[in-house]
């Protein structure tokens, strides 16, 4: 079968979902622990010591992957909440439900981890600089988004009013990621170029490229594992879930 | 060994971090499962109760 005959329209249906999103998860999780056993490893013995930072760079195994993280989950979010405003599909906006804590975790990582990071290098745990700033109104747009979720009691009425915060809020990535350029800052530029030539010690850049992937295996399995969660408790009346329940499939 | 955990004295800064992201990334997945057997045993009442009408 040509993979063009697949109709992709048969997986927005949750019923449908719903084992896929386990096989996804399941898989996702395993990928996640073999490759943060590796890139752990990797961060500690196999990387060398900064000639600058002394050990003290080591954080960016974790700081820089949950930074992109919070940006990639974003657009990511925003994006199935406007196909769930357009197509009104609900499976859509239950993925951009699952996507948010998620998000909000990886933008908190971030913050924390460039508190840890500032401190010893550049003397302060906070500056009000612009890149920090809007990766802290990153965090804000996910809580705003969580709690706007749950403050309207309709599913699909607090969906669509979710989809146009998610997407208001995507002014926003742009801004943390040209931050660096735009303004005067604190902050690094980006190591990482993807045209031209990469400032970086290819063993600290493989390591970085391994712990990046954990981290995507590890949100693709929690928002799998949660939007199944939230498939169940929206559909609990349907006879789907019942029969699935029953038979203990779910 | 001691040295390792010393990491060049940013022990504070590079544990603090790494230890955050653990706590997080093991938090998450706990909760996830409490939150998946707590709508499991709600559709299971439900059923129970419809039965016994």
């Amino acid at each position: 079968m040509s993979s063009r005959l697949v109709n992709w329209f048969k997986f927005s249906s949750p019923s449908t979902f719903y084992p896929l999103a386990g096989k996804i998860g399941f898989w996702s999780m395993v990928v996640t622990v073999v490759l943060l056993a590796v890139g752990l490893y990797m961060s500690f013995f196999v990387a060398p010591t900064d000639y600058k930072q002394g050990e003290g760079y080591r954080i960016i195994y974790v700081h820089v992957p949950a930074a992109w993280m919070s940006m990639f989950l974003y657009v990511l979010m925003a994006g199935w909440a406007a196909l769930g405003l357009v197509f009104n599909t609900r499976l859509s906006a239950m993925m951009a439900s699952a996507l948010a804590p998620t998000g909000a975790s990886m933008a908190f990582i971030a913050l924390w981890t460039g508190a840890f990071w500032g401190k010893p290098m550049w003397g302060a745990w906070w500056v009000w600089d612009a890149r920090l700033t809007s990766e802290l109104i990153l965090l804000f747009l996910y809580l705003g988004f969580i709690a706007l979720q749950s403050a309207i009691d309709d599913p699909r009425r607090a969906d669509r009013a979710c989809a146009v915060l998610a997407i208001v809020g995507v002014v926003n990535v742009p801004i943390i990621y040209y931050s660096v350029i735009w303004w005067n800052t604190l902050h690094q530029g980006a190591t990482i170029q993807i045209r031209g030539e990469s400032s970086m010690d290819p063993l600290m850049l493989t390591t970085l490229l391994i712990m990046t992937l954990a981290f995507w295996a590890y949100c693709i399995a929690v928002a799998m594992a949660r939007v199944r969660s939230i498939i169940l408790e929206r559909e609990r009346e349907t006879t789907w879930v019942g029969e699935m329940v029953k038979e203990g499939r779910a | 060994m001691k040295e390792f955990f010393a990491m060049g004295g940013y022990a504070l800064y590079v544990w603090g971090s790494f230890a955050m992201t653990a706590l997080l990334m093991i938090v998450e997945p706990i909760l996830l499962r409490r939150r998946k057997q707590a709508a499991l045993a709600r559709i299971r009442r439900i059923a129970r109760l419809q039965q016994q009408r």
